[in-house]
């Protein structure tokens, strides 16, 4: 079956449990994640996951409600964005 | 994985803390043929049409916000120009019975703007044309979000100065009605009108255009102030290298969600538009960009050759990422609503001779440029005259939208409020032109070859 792959971008401060809360998050909405890298830049830790939402139990939309309600309990930026919008920018 | 970490984060940053958006996506719909003997028939098709594809607009912008994590800022209505529907209801009370109409629909519909109030005059007027300018200052006073044009010249018919003659008192009786003279801002007048443009107040759907058609403005001077703010020591070719790929990132976001949404919506995709649309917010200025590239403020000698720079290689990053480029793309210099600018012209680092000096290689034109309401008419209808030969002339759109804010003298802040933002009345010359204005006619067709 087709993937519909999206990326979800983390910036913020480092600290425990970051990728595991997300990570639940994702588990309950039937989401699997495909990979995962992090990295500092500009002083900001930089985590992206590469999820596949095919399978997904929920709507879009309310992944994202969860995401950013989460965002703001650990005071990081989360978004969420479907992966054609980087081929688009990022790949002649 | 196929994307980088690198570029997540760049793509992540610029929605983020550069302001990058999608600045509009506008609708244009076609309402020729709802145009009936039974005007209380036609208003109310006229009303459904748009309230049913103002909705749907709305929800499915909604959506792919979510999807692709960009927001888009404004969602718009343009309709074919309203004189050519109202040529067989050529009445005053007809058409301010209209114009209420299309306000309603809008409302009902959560549209901010609709426009296309307006006229194309650029050889000459109808009854119903000119009855529609005479109805202009009560349209745009007793409604919220009509938005009109009138097109009075183009390179192939001339420039219309009988129309031209007419602006003024138009603009002076729109201001006296409203607060601060707000009600202009909502009134552009143009030469070479492109029948595409997604932008306010100039928008309409040309007659060209099929039923309906999406085109969407993408912006982001925040994103390339700040590329040129890292690149300090680039010289002119690597500084447009750089912009050139910043902005064919931004007009691929662009094509993407505008080719999604009209997938969406049923109907055909139209252009993106490349204009550098400043907003208010700190650092989305394109005077903060001219600065970026080393100039002391917006205004300084060095000003026009550095937005022509810019806007080159603007156009050139947006013409590889997508075949249907479209509408102004050129940059607009509101004064108001460009925080930088104001503050150039607050400061007496910019006048209106250096922006229409700039309209001559790039903007669009005199933009949201507030002056003393006690401003002679046959001075408002000169320094529009002026504006529009600078785009006839050289084969270009030009516009203006001039605020004479009633009781307000040279210097003095006037805020708009909200988008419109803030800026000092400018000064004008006060040599009289009026002699000049008086001759009317039409300034002809201009010669395309010997160019200099």
């Amino acid at each position: 079956m087709e993937k519909e792959l999206l990326f979800i971008s983390v910036i913020g401060q480092d600290r425990i449990g970051i990728v595991a809360r997300i990570a639940t998050v994702l588990y309950r909405a039937g989401i699997n994640i495909e990979d995962i890298s992090q990295k500092i830049m500009d002083n900001y830790f930089v985590m992206v996951m590469l999820v596949d939402i095919k399978k997904a139990n929920c709507s879009l939309e309310k992944i994202n409600t969860r995401l950013q309600n989460l965002a703001r309990k650990l005071n990081l930026c989360i978004q969420i964005q479907h992966e054609n919008i980087f081929k688009m920018m990022h790949r002649i | 994985m196929s994307i980088t970490v690198e570029e997540v984060y760049e793509t992540a940053r610029m929605i983020l803390y550069q302001n990058l958006d999608i600045r509009t996506t506008t609708v244009g719909i076609n309402l020729q043929d709802l145009v009936s003997t039974n005007f209380s028939l036609f208003t109310r098709k006229v009303r459904k049409r748009i309230v049913t594809m103002g909705r749907r607009l709305l929800s499915e912008t909604a959506r792919l916000e979510t999807k692709y994590g960009i927001p888009i800022v404004n969602k718009r209505i343009a309709v074919t120009p309203v004189s050519l529907l109202m040529e067989s209801h050529a009445t005053r009370e007809k058409y301010l019975q209209m114009a209420h109409t299309l306000d309603l629909a809008a409302r009902e519909a959560g549209i901010d703007f609709l426009g296309g109030f307006g006229a194309l005059v650029q050889k000459g007027m109808t009854n119903s044309e000119r009855l529609l300018i005479s109805c202009l200052p009560e349209v745009l006073a007793k409604t919220r979000r009509i938005c009109a044009f009138l097109n009075v010249g183009s390179t192939s018919s001339g420039m219309n100065l009988d129309a031209i003659n007419l602006i003024g008192p138009l603009l002076l009786k729109t201001a006296r009605k409203t607060k601060n003279g707000i009600g202009c801002a909502r009134f552009a007048v143009y030469v070479n009108a492109p029948e595409d443009n997604p932008f306010m107040a100039g928008a309409f759907h040309g007659v060209g255009e099929p039923d309906f058609s999406l085109n969407i403005g993408i912006s982001g001077p925040g994103v390339v102030r700040s590329v040129v703010e890292k690149n300090p020591d680039a010289d002119l070719t690597q500084l447009a290298e750089i912009i050139k790929r910043t902005v064919f990132k931004i007009t691929r976001a662009g094509e993407l969600i505008g080719r999604e949404l009209a997938k969406n919506l049923g109907i055909t995709f139209g252009i993106v538009d490349l204009s550098l649309a400043s907003t208010t917010a700190a650092g989305d200025s394109v005077a903060g960009i001219l600065e970026a590239f080393g100039l002391e403020s917006a205004g300084a000698h060095g000003t026009t050759a550095a937005l022509a720079l810019l806007i080159d290689a603007v156009k050139k990053g947006g013409a590889m990422a997508s075949s249907n480029i479209g509408g102004l793309s050129g940059t607009f210099i509101p004064v108001s609503e460009d925080s930088g600018m104001a503050k150039a012209v607050a400061s007496g680092a910019l006048n209106l001779d250096k922006l229409e000096a700039l309209t001559a290689v790039c903007s669009v034109g005199l933009d949201m440029v507030p002056i003393p309401g006690d401003t002679p008419v046959e001075i408002i209808n000169a320094i529009i005259a002026d504006e529009l030969a600078i785009g006839i002339i050289n084969d270009k759109t030009t516009a203006v939208r001039l605020i004479p804010v009633p009781g307000a003298r040279e210097g003095e802040t006037v805020d708009f409020g909200g988008l419109f933002g803030s800026a000092p009345v400018m000064a004008v010359r006060h040599l009289s032109p009026g002699k000049f204005l008086r001759r009317g006619g039409r300034f002809p067709a201009p010669l395309r070859s010997l160019k200099n």
